[in-house]
């Protein structure tokens, strides 16, 4: 079930895998497909789709991170999107979170817009790019038993944490979390700091 | 050529008055790609044990950055160049959207008696790119201006839940005269 006829891993069952069990854990999306991956695997408060800022998840997931260093936090994100924010990795990587993961789900496409190729397609190993960054733990993964390993190691996170999924080019159903901003704000800064949230200045 | 002449105005103290204005709002989040219009202010919040200072590789990067902080509950700053504001325009849709707090504190460069013609095209389009992305922008020109217009920067920011920017104009700052004036 985890892999599509193309023989690699299927995106909808990756994400499904990576957040059982996820306990407390703070889940940022990138845009497109990772945002709608994470809803269909449960939408909820602890998630925080983008539905825009193309680039900016990883550096979102970072600010989060600093803001709440007791809690792990998990972006998930596609090739094209993290492409677009290499510099992240940089910046990550000089702040240390131990509380933070990225997950890019690669499908070596720009998968809303037509299926164009990425820079991955033609061997660009963001993985690769992670650890010269400096973020020693930068994996690739394609298969299950790496998928566990992963799982097991965002249970236990001890960043900052950088995988690179392959995952099959198929777009799968929509599935949308809520468009309204303003809400996805308040109902996750509501579930992670209390109603205070509202109130802070 | 003297170095010295490629620096801008460094006696000034009205940095420290940003300075304290960051500490009365409670930020500990600054996020900077440096300027020299900067340097004094990026100092002292270096030295302060409260604050973290986060360098970033480009400006829109911050932009992120403090969007997901204050969802943690973090009050952050974004420091940077007039020519950064170029590199942030789309990413300025996630305050914009989320309703997120962004303060930016600008300095200002092809503003006032500038040398370089590259700053220029920036520069003069600053606040127009600001205020097209939905910004609310104020200007501080002289020393008595920058801690009134920083603290309602902060204030419209996390009072309102939006992006706003003051910007430190150059005649504030002082500008590069790679040794041809005087």
């Amino acid at each position: 079930m985890m892999r599509a006829e193309s023989g690699l891993l299927e995106r909808r069952a990756v994400v499904r895998a990576l957040l059982a069990d996820r306990g407390d854990l703070l889940v940022v999306a990138g845009l497109g497909a990772p945002a709608w991956d994470i809803t269909a695997a449960g939408d909820g408060p602890a998630n925080f789709p983008l539905w825009g800022g193309m680039g900016g998840a990883a550096m979102l997931g970072l600010g989060l991170a600093l803001a709440q260093p007791a809690r792990r936090v998990l972006v998930v994100t596609g090739d094209g999107e993290m492409l677009m924010g290499l510099g992240a990795l940089a910046t990550i990587a000089a702040q240390r979170p131990a509380n933070l993961g990225i997950v890019v789900l690669d499908n070596e496409r720009y998968g809303e817009t037509g299926g164009q190729l990425t820079a991955t397609a033609a061997g660009i190993d963001l993985a690769a790019m992670a650890r010269g960054a400096g973020i020693a733990d930068a994996r690739m993964v394609t298969d299950a038993a790496g998928l566990a390993a992963l799982h097991g190691a965002i249970g236990a996170l001890a960043g900052p944490l950088f995988a690179v999924v392959k995952v099959d080019p198929a777009n799968l159903p929509l599935v949308l979390p809520p468009r309204e901003g303003a809400f996805l704000t308040a109902r996750f800064r509501e579930a992670l700091l209390g109603p205070a949230a509202h109130h802070q200045v | 050529m003297d170095r010295t002449a490629l620096e801008m105005r460094t006696d000034a103290d009205w940095p420290d008055g940003i300075f304290a204005t960051l500490r009365r709002h409670g930020i500990t989040l600054v996020a900077q790609v440096p300027d020299a219009g900067h340097a004094r202010l990026i100092r002292a919040c270096a030295a302060e044990p409260s604050m973290r200072l986060v360098t970033l590789t480009t400006e829109e990067e911050g932009v992120a950055l403090l969007a997901g902080a204050w969802l943690g509950g973090t009050k952050g700053v974004l420091l940077m160049q007039s020519s950064g504001v170029g590199n942030c325009i789309n990413m300025l849709s996630l305050p914009a959207l989320y309703r997120t707090p962004c303060p930016m504190l600008v300095t200002m460069r092809g503003d006032f008696g500038e040398f370089n013609p590259a700053q220029m095209p920036m520069g003069q389009a600053t606040e127009t790119v600001l205020t097209a992305m939905g910004t609310v922008v104020r200007r501080a020109d002289t020393p008595a201006d920058v801690v009134p217009v920083v603290d309602a920067t902060l204030r419209l920011a996390f009072n309102t839940y939006r992006a706003t920017a003051a910007l430190l104009g150059q005649r504030l700052l002082g500008a590069k005269t790679f040794g041809t004036a005087e």
